[in-house]
């Protein structure tokens, strides 16, 4: 998956909500609860998890069913983007978004 | 196997009465005649089998996983390249569009796949993308409200005959997946022949020169291709495939018994040897396993749980390699009838091998699965030896 990431250099405001916070809680443990246990390198919040290796590309498909089952929500087809799944900042934040909508 | 009881439809009945009538009697003809017959396959349709995981509000049974692999076993078992069918109609390209697809694609072709009307199959694999399904060169650009696409894809089952195609391509590093009709200007097919296995399942190569496609038919969305809708298919594609080992082991456990209890040899039937026997008992053994590690992953996809997509994985590993040990044994087990193509074994034992290859080899999965094995015991293990 790395090699077909187009992702943007945009950058990402800080997380403040609270909803948001905790999203990314759980999906940094998530997400590393899938990186491989052979990577030494550590995952910080506005990593590329896909470009950086940390994760295989099956995961991203993991990745849509975790978030869906995990905060009871339905990420729309419009919000399927790789930019948004990319990092553990984008993702909360998108988690946030479409739970206060 | 479910019991009638717990088939309230009536429909495993109705797959293993179909099984039994159509396809185990003509599987050698199909095999040989390298043709899976147009009758057989409006027969699956009539039956709803096509549509069998498709919801019922998209004109499916709406059966759920272990529903599903239930079928699958029992069309597989008589039939590999009828299976196969199912494998890439209804798991690799309905499945996927049930999942990713968005309404306004759903309304214009999941319905039509679901009760047969339209026949789907999926264009990833290419002459130099195999295992490395990324490396996909099929290209496509945007131009003037279309979608283009150029390029070739190989060893697509059932592209001989169908009308629809899910198209993985290319545009710079962002890989898409695209529905494509087959009577789109600048389509070709050129039917394959010779294969080891799934002889009869009209694979082929399809060409696409200038191929435009309206902007609506993008599955998803655009570089989701590869890592949401590609691997959603392999998921489910990994899944049918794991009861198609389940179901040529099983048949070749059939097979394999039925000869051993009548074969006489030294003057004793050779069900008495205490060497075959232990094939039969491994094959027993290795059957029972599989199936329980398919209901196993087919009951984690029900509870939409984490671990699914590397419990499927785990499934096919297990039941592709056993369907090859158990073929193999059938084929020892009946000797020279083994190797003679009067006799279902030969047939199995190539059909086996496919299962090895196709929707991720055997060798993609360990790695997946130790991957998978490192992250769940490596910390559970780590005071070992202190």
């Amino acid at each position: 998956m790395p090699n077909e990431a187009v992702m943007d250099v945009e950058t990402v405001t800080p997380v403040e909500d609270d909803t948001v916070a905790k999203a990314a809680t759980v999906v940094r443990n998530y997400v590393r609860s899938n990186m491989s246990a052979l990577r030494d390198e550590d995952l910080h919040d506005e990593d590329n998890i896909f470009e950086k290796g940390f994760v295989t590309s099956i995961f991203a498909m993991q990745l849509l069913d975790f978030i869906e089952t995990t905060f009871d929500v339905e990420v729309p087809d419009d919000r399927i983007t790789l930019q948004n799944f990319s990092s553990v900042q984008r993702i909360s934040r998108m988690v946030g978004e479409l739970k206060n909508a | 196997m479910l019991e009638e009881k717990e088939d309230p439809s009536g429909v495993q009945q109705r797959a293993r009465h179909f099984a039994a009538t159509e396809l185990a009697e003509r599987a050698s003809e199909f095999d040989r005649q390298e043709y899976l017959p147009k009758d057989v396959i409006r027969k699956m349709a009539d039956a709803g089998f096509l549509g069998a995981a498709v919801p019922e509000k998209w004109g499916g049974l709406g059966l759920d996983p272990l529903e599903y692999g239930e079928l699958t076993e029992s069309i597989g078992k008589a039939c590999a390249s009828t299976r196969a069918l199912l494998t890439v109609h209804t798991s690799l390209v309905a499945e996927t569009l049930v999942e990713r697809a968005s309404n306004q694609l759903k309304e214009k072709y999941l319905t039509d796949l679901a009760l047969g009307r339209r026949i789907g199959c999926f264009a990833l694999s290419e002459a130099g993308a195999g295992s490395d399904a990324a490396s996909v060169t099929t290209a496509y650009r945007s131009e003037k409200g279309v979608f283009v696409l150029d390029g070739r894809k190989k060893w697509i089952s059932f592209a001989g005959i169908a009308d629809l195609f899910l198209v993985f391509a290319k545009e710079n590093d962002a890989t898409s997946a695209f529905l494509v009709e087959r009577d789109t200007p600048g389509v070709e097919i050129q039917p394959m022949s010779g294969m080891l296995g799934n002889r009869a399942a009209h694979m082929a190569e399809i060409s696409f020169t200038g191929v435009e496609v309206p902007v609506e038919n993008l599955v998803s969305s655009i570089g989701m291709g590869f890592g949401l809708v590609a691997n959603t298919a392999l998921h489910h594609g990994r899944y049918s495939i794991a009861w198609a080992g389940v179901a040529i082991a099983q048949a070749a456990l059939e097979t394999m018994c039925a000869y051993a209890a009548e074969r006489v040899q030294f003057g004793v039937k050779i069900g008495s040897q205490q060497l075959v026997q232990k094939m039969i008992a491994d094959a027993v053994t290795q059957v029972g396993a599989a199936r329980e590690l398919c209901r196993r992953a087919g009951r984690l996809q029900m509870e939409r749980s984490p671990d699914a997509a590397i419990e499927t994985n785990i499934a096919k590993y297990f039941s592709s390699t056993i369907a090859q040990q158990v073929t193999s044994d059938a084929v020892q087990v009946l000797g020279g009838n083994g190797c003679w193509d009067q006799y279902p074994a030969e047939r199995l034992f190539r059909e086996a091998k496919v299962l090895e290859i196709i929707e991720g080899t055997s060798q993609l999965q360990q790695l997946m699965i130790a991957d998978h094995g490192f992250k769940k015991f490596a910390g559970a293990g780590s005071g070992w030896g202190k």
